[in-house]
């Protein structure tokens, strides 16, 4: 008789995800569940939901969570954290959402060391609204906003957010991943779950960089996007620990 | 034997499976899911070893893995 090894985690809800085919967001939500479960803290987590195509996370992690304003889910974990610090936050955010509208918010929080985790979904685009250029749109990459591809003389250059944060005192705990292969989702999986020990444990800020495709608004099938991610952006994204102070304390 | 067991009404074909298996144990389904995508299934089901590469990659969560 079999044995179930692979099962799904009741960190997750039973409702099916919205996501579109191939979407990182799925595998992401997964690790996240899970590692609410295996570190059993899913009961006191509360986790915040972006702005953005994962607006909808509320129906999808089955712990409480709640929906601020876009880019500002750091500001509110810090709130809770304060008010709850027996509670486990966690900020879920796309891109947009951290790294445009949320920057200050984010820069700020890591700045302060707020014991918070940030889950930071890196796909180089706009996702919900339609595939517009984000702050981490890769040079010449077409989106609806820079149809002939992103010109950084215009634009500027894309924004590294675990190299940016890593300049500063603050976190303690920085970890770039991707989710394109089985490998890569296996070290996303240890990445996340350290994210949460450090806020467990009560060191400080952690934030982990997960690089995640968007095959529809790259215009590509989810085999393609998955390419993508290996050929172009894990070169600009270098994977890695930016941060990792846990060890010395 | 191990097997995989696909959720049909999560399954949306995006393929990542597919890659993902080092064993080319699933393929598309010829009938249409409740939602109107081919769902994975098993279509060399004697190959499979119950590795769960199919399960870690799978974005909705559609696959249950027994061994």
């Amino acid at each position: 008789m079999e044995k179930k090894v692979f099962a799904r985690t009741k960190g997750l809800t039973e409702t099916p995800m919205r996501y579109c085919p191939g979407c990182g967001h799925g595998v992401i939500h997964r690790l996240v569940g899970e590692t609410l479960e295996e570190l059993d803290i899913r009961e006191r987590t509360i986790g915040i939901a972006p702005v953005g195509c994962s607006v909808f996370a509320d129906e999808y992690f089955n712990c409480d969570m709640i929906q601020p304003a876009h880019g500002r889910g750091p500001a509110v974990a810090t709130g809770m954290k304060r008010v709850r610090p027996d509670c486990i936050i966690f900020s879920y955010q796309g891109d947009g959402d951290l790294a445009s509208i949320g920057m200050a918010e984010t820069i700020h929080s890591a700045a302060r060391g707020e014991n918070i985790t940030i889950i930071f979904v890196n796909n180089a685009i706009y996702g919900m609204t339609g595939g517009q250029m984000a702050p981490t749109t890769l040079p010449g990459m077409r989106s609806t906003t820079s149809p002939f591809g992103r010109d950084p003389k215009v634009a500027g250059n894309p924004i590294r957010v675990c190299e940016l944060l890593s300049s500063l005192k603050g976190p303690v705990y920085l970890e770039r991943v991707a989710v394109n292969t089985p490998g890569n989702v296996v070290k996303a999986k240890k990445a996340i779950k350290k994210a949460f020990q450090v806020q467990v444990d009560g060191l400080g800020f952690s934030l982990v960089e997960i690089i995640s495709q968007c095959p529809t608004d790259w215009a590509m099938t989810p085999l393609q996007s998955i390419g993508r991610v290996k050929d172009e952006m894990i070169p600009y994204y270098p994977l890695g620990v930016f941060k990792s102070l846990e060890e010395k304390k | 034997m191990p097997k995989i067991e696909v959720d049909e009404g999560r399954c949306k074909a995006c393929e990542l499976c597919i890659v993902a298996c080092p064993h080319k144990v699933i393929g598309l389904a010829k009938h249409f899911s409740p939602s109107g995508f081919h769902p994975a299934c098993m279509a060399n089901a004697e190959a499979c070893t119950g590795c769960m590469l199919c399960a870690f990659v799978c974005p909705d969560v559609a696959i249950e893995v027994y061994k």
